[in-house]
């Protein structure tokens, strides 16, 4: 399998290469109907959430920051040149998919999580994993509970619309106990009733809870327990079936980002790198100095320098926003894979 | 309660010419408050409760509060942090609508005031002409100036328009289609056509049936479903025609309520020397019936302003989205009683004057009628 | 009707009819294709053979999750219909209170209930019942600070908890009996027995059915503080004390408007005459005014007694399970079959207004039909 996919990569590299020769007038020999709208468009139409810190927040100027933000702007910078060509279209936790299967998007990146009833039964694509996760509970410190199962007759408040509920009435089931569930529309209203004691606890995805924890009147009273249920709660952006290069675009703009944080390569640093590449083989692929990873994703070969260099490479994005700089989550599973996390990457060849 | 009802009609003071200010203000004080020991209970009760209520909420809102800073840091105290509503006000008027063009937004503002003042005021002639072109021209000449991309204008893409300006957007575009199209539902309500009849009704029952929430909520989710593949409209459009539709029914009743109320002599004299179904309507019922529910097409826009907040259900970020997000910003946690209450406070200002304003007309119409 | 329409126009009818049924035709063809499409069919099978697997919090009837669909949608139904039906009561008891006090002639009591409509009525609703929840949650303390209130009840950030009355199994017969009697009574407080009427010699069914009441009750079930929570009891949820303050305040402003201004639309020499033949102010106005004013109100109540019912899907915003939040949230994410479930929910809305309307105005016929 491997060694075929490495024999295709190979065999279609030749071909564009055979093709670049032509000159520029065939650089998108890429077939994409989305890509091709969003030329057309001028901007990238990207389904986010209507606001949760972490994932996608407006700053005091109104400018969307966060994690699924710079996904979007990295794609928007590979694809169009600018990071800032983007239309931000707020999505609900109801009306998400369909938003996106309606095309009034080109791709939702809203911290929803890849399962296989929205790759089956909803037929959307599921490209690449910008956060791991799990379901993870919060509550008050003041509960002196050590584990999940000791939350029989809690409360616990999350936002509906979602797979946590059904998460719960599983965990319930298995273990034989209950733990209510208070479920919102909104996010707003669960934090203020989380905070004011309505509910023992909140749930939601971990940067989620971490995001809600940092909005309680007093952070420090609350504490995360240590077991999550659902198993490994993948999170990523999604686009339709149908589009198999725009696909394979929004998944290697992610790898780019994981590729730069490989090599090295910062928002601060690109730049020198760039003028001292000289001949190291991985950083002149990345450049786009050899190679055609440009083209053959349907764009040029400068996308991976401009997102670095515009956006910054995953761990800094993550720094920004859930790490030191954000909310303050541990890295955990989100490190890269040489570093004890599960956040891999395809050979760059 | 009952008596001070039946007692209802209201008792003015004989106030004699030549007495002193404080010996009026104390007849005035007897005779308002104290003039049954039941009244004066009620007086004492309700000066209690102020007395409770009153002295902490100026403490938080005025004494302690904070504006000047423009950092969460600025806002030690124990007030309200204006601060927060002070440093996001841009945001709270225009949304996401660029820095640069934000004049644009004011010109339309000025634009709509200039339509709608002659209107409004009490003595124009040829009022008609003025309403159509408010209701037609004006739209047209405000949604040029704010979507752009004609006469040097740079486009403005719908989904950066949020904010006080989009509640005012979305109701003034939702008053403009269904008036005309309630005035025609009402009509056909009337209509002597039993198919006509039927599937007005219908219409009108439907939309006033259901939740707005449902409707919203269908516009964002069921319409691309009728679409033909890969047409979509643009998603503020879409929750402004399910507005629209959902609007246009409850005008239809208001708009029946006006012509129920005109005589059926008039309709029969014009009949009668021959004009035609067409023309009976547009020149002798409809004008008289539109005057008698001005009042109660007013109310129906205050409900209808209110309700544009139901537009964050769907993602749009209204003046309330607009405050929810800046909730959420990690450099201002924390201050959600302020955002609420700048918010109802734009909304109660706003509909106040509307409904003053309704209320004034009622005045005059009671006046001339 | 003034004449008789034109053969022409009589034609152009049933070519708009068959323009709307093309309409309808064409857009479903579209929907099925754009289904096709996505992979998805369209039937309401799924309530059937679907297990909602949630929890719904709070349920007038057994809820287990793993239940059907079609059951969801019965314990949602009930929910969106007990709020609503308190509401609308609430609501009336304090519009007709405002209303009144409008009235008044205590100048303090008239300005702070035309302050209190004007602040009400022109604030959105969503704004309110999000202020509702968040003040009410604010000042309740926790579970183990309960308010313990008179009665046994208690009162945390939880909730309001009552005791629980235990039936006995005589309670099946007992029961209905009771509630049988009860509806006998205003009908028996209009009849006569032997030329005199019944009047408050009626009230007797009342004592006796409440009687028959506590005589099916077996003991009480105290709410008592276990673990994290109350257990034992019936709970109030805040959620639902929330929503209903909400729909009844903002319900409540436009009423007292409306009371107001049928009490003023009764001629005021319906009330000098009444008072004039000696009448005492108390009965001029629950004889005279009130029964007049109320023919006034009917219509006008009926559109608010519907608005307060379909503006309790705001419940989704406090979590409070009704309709809208449960099915438009969990069951459409759980079932992703959003054009079955906006159908189902539209027709749910649409049958209870429906049905409202069509008892309101039942009951107008029959308010207006008692003329004096």
């Amino acid at each position: 399998m491997l060694r075929r996919s490495t024999t295709l990569v190979a065999g279609l590299a030749a071909f564009a290469a055979w093709l670049s020769l032509g000159g520029p007038a065939e650089a998108q020999e890429v077939k994409s109907p989305t890509m091709d709208a969003i030329r057309a468009r001028g901007q990238l139409a990207c389904g986010i959430d209507t606001g949760i810190p972490g994932y996608a927040f407006q700053d005091a100027s109104g400018n969307w920051q966060g994690l699924d933000v710079s996904l979007c702007r990295a794609i928007a910078d590979a694809l169009l040149g600018s990071a800032d060509k983007v239309k931000y279209i707020g999505t609900t936790a109801k009306e998400r998919f369909s938003v996106l299967a309606s095309g009034e998007i080109d791709v939702l990146i809203r911290d929803s999580e890849y399962s296989f009833i929205r790759n089956t039964q909803l037929n959307l694509q599921e490209p690449a994993v910008n956060f791991f996760t799990a379901q993870t509970f919060m509550v008050r410190k003041s509960l002196n509970v050590a584990h999940l199962k000791d939350l029989n007759g809690a409360t616990i408040c999350l936002v509906t619309g979602t797979t946590l509920e059904t998460n719960i009435a599983d965990y319930n089931r298995a273990n034989n106990i209950k733990i209510n569930t208070l479920l919102f529309d909104r996010p707003e209203e669960a934090f203020a009733a989380a905070d004011s004691g309505r509910c023992d606890g909140y749930t939601d995805d971990g940067g989620s809870v971490a995001a809600a924890r940092s909005t309680m009147k007093k952070p420090d009273d609350w504490m995360f327990m240590p077991e999550t249920i659902g198993g490994l709660e993948p999170l990523g952006p999604f686009t339709r079936s149908g589009d198999e290069a725009w696909t394979r675009f929004v998944k290697w703009v992610h790898y780019g980002m994981l590729e730069a944080e490989v090599l090295g390569l910062t928002k601060a640093n690109i730049d020198d790198m760039k003028a001292k590449a000289g001949n190291d083989p991985d950083l002149r692929r990345f450049f786009g100095m050899e190679g055609d990873f440009g083209k053959l994703l349907g764009t040029d070969n400068g996308w991976s320098y401009r997102v670095v260099r515009d956006v910054g490479n995953y761990g800094e994005v993550y720094d920004a926003y859930f790490g030191s700089k954000g909310l303050g989550l541990p890295r955990g599973m989100n490190n890269l894979y040489n570093h004890g996390g599960l956040q891999t990457l395809p050979t760059w060849h | 309660m009952s008596d001070a009802a039946a007692t209802a009609g209201r008792f003015i003071p004989p106030t004699a010419r030549g007495q002193s200010a404080a010996s009026r203000a104390i007849g005035w004080l007897r005779a308002n408050l104290f003039n049954s020991w039941l009244n004066t209970v009620l007086t004492l009760v309700v000066l209690a409760i102020a007395a409770l209520v009153l002295p902490p909420l100026f403490r938080w809102a005025v004494t302690h509060a904070t504006i000047s800073g423009t950092s969460k840091a600025a806002c030690s105290g124990d007030g309200a942090c204006w601060t927060f509503i002070r440093m996001r006000l841009p945001t709270f008027f225009f949304g996401r609508y660029p820095a640069d063009q934000r004049w644009r937004v004011l010109a339309g503002g000025v634009v709509l005031a200039g339509f709608a003042w002659p209107v409004l005021r009490e003595r124009t002639r040829h009022r008609w002409a003025f309403v159509l072109a408010l209701l037609t021209l004006c739209p047209v000449l405000i949604g040029l100036l704010l979507v752009g991309g004609v006469a040097g204008l740079p486009y403005v893409d719908t989904s950066l328009w949020g904010g006080l300006m989009l509640d005012v957007i979305i109701s003034f575009v939702t008053v403009a289609g269904s008036l005309p199209f309630g005035i025609l539902l009402a009509l056909g309500r009337r209509s002597a056509l039993p198919v006509v009849r039927m599937l007005s009704v219908a219409f009108i029952e439907l939309w006033r049936g259901v939740p707005l929430l449902t409707v919203l909520f269908m516009s964002a989710v069921m319409v691309p479903l009728f679409l033909p593949e890969g047409v979509t409209i643009d998603r503020l459009l879409r929750a402004m025609v399910a507005l629209i539709l959902f609007n246009s029914a409850y005008m239809a009743e208001v708009v029946r309520g006006g012509l129920q109320g005109v005589p059926v002599g008039q309709e029969e004299a014009a009949v009668s020397i021959g004009l035609s179904w067409w023309k009976v309507e547009a020149f002798i019922v409809l004008p008289q019936a539109l005057r008698i529910v001005v009042p109660g097409i007013i109310n129906t826009v205050v409900d209808l302003f209110k309700d544009t907040t139901l537009v964050t259900i769907i993602g749009l970020s209204d003046l309330l989205g607009a405050v929810e997000q800046a909730l959420k910003d990690p450099a201002w946690l924390g201050f959600a009683s302020e955002g609420y209450s700048f918010a109802a406070l734009v909304f109660f200002v706003c509909c106040f004057a509307m409904s003053a304003y309704g209320r004034s007309f009622e005045r005059r119409l009671a006046r001339s009628g | 009707m003034v004449r008789r329409p034109s053969p022409r126009a009589r034609a152009a009818q049933w070519l708009l009819l068959l323009a709307v049924g093309a309409a309808f035709w064409l857009l479903a063809g579209m929907a099925g294709a754009n289904m096709d499409r996505r992979h998805t069919s369209f039937g309401f099978g799924f309530l059937l053979d679907g297990h909602a697997n949630f929890d719904i919090p709070f349920h007038l009837v057994s809820w287990r999750v793993g239940d059907t669909y079609l059951w969801a949608l019965v314990v949602c139904v009930l929910n969106t219909l007990l709020v609503s039906a308190m509401a609308i009561v609430a609501a009336t008891l304090l519009g007709f209170l405002v209303g009144i006090m409008r009235l008044s002639s205590n100048w303090l009591v008239r300005n702070i209930a035309l302050w209190f409509i004007e602040l009400v009525r022109n604030t959105p609703i969503l704004v309110q019942i999000i202020f509702w929840y968040v003040a009410v949650l604010s000042t309740l303390p926790s579970p183990r600070l309960s308010i313990l209130l008179p009665g046994g009840a208690l009162l945390n950030v939880r909730g309001l908890y009552l005791p629980r009355l235990i039936e006995a199994p005589r309670a099946v017969v007992l029961w209905p009996l009771a509630l049988l009697l009860l509806i006998a009574m205003p009908f028996l407080w209009r009849a006569t027995l032997r030329g005199r009427p019944v009047g408050a010699r009626a009230l007797l069914l009342a004592v006796l059915a409440v009687a028959l009441f506590g005589g099916a009750v077996s003991g009480f079930d105290w709410p008592a503080l276990h673990g994290f929570n109350i257990t034992g009891g019936v709970q109030l949820p805040p959620e639902l004390a929330a929503l209903w303050a909400g729909l009844s305040i903002y319900g409540a402003a436009f009423i007292a408007e409306i009371v107001r201004a049928a009490i003023l639309s009764v001629h005021k020499g319906q009330r000098e005459a009444a008072l004039s033949l000696g009448l005492r102010p108390r009965h001029v106005l629950s004889k005279i005014i009130v029964p007049q004013a109320l023919r006034v109100m009917i219509p006008p109540l009926t559109s608010q007694y519907l608005n307060i019912i379909k503006s309790s899907s705001l419940g989704a915003a406090v979590a409070y399970p009704e309709l809208f939040q449960i099915f438009a949230g969990t069951v459409l994410q759980q079932s992703a079959r959003e054009v079955e479930v906006m159908i189902l929910l539209m027709a749910v809305f649409l049958s209870i207004s429906l049905a409202g309307s069509a008892f309101m105005n039942w009951y107008n016929r029959h308010v207006a039909l008692v003329e004096r």
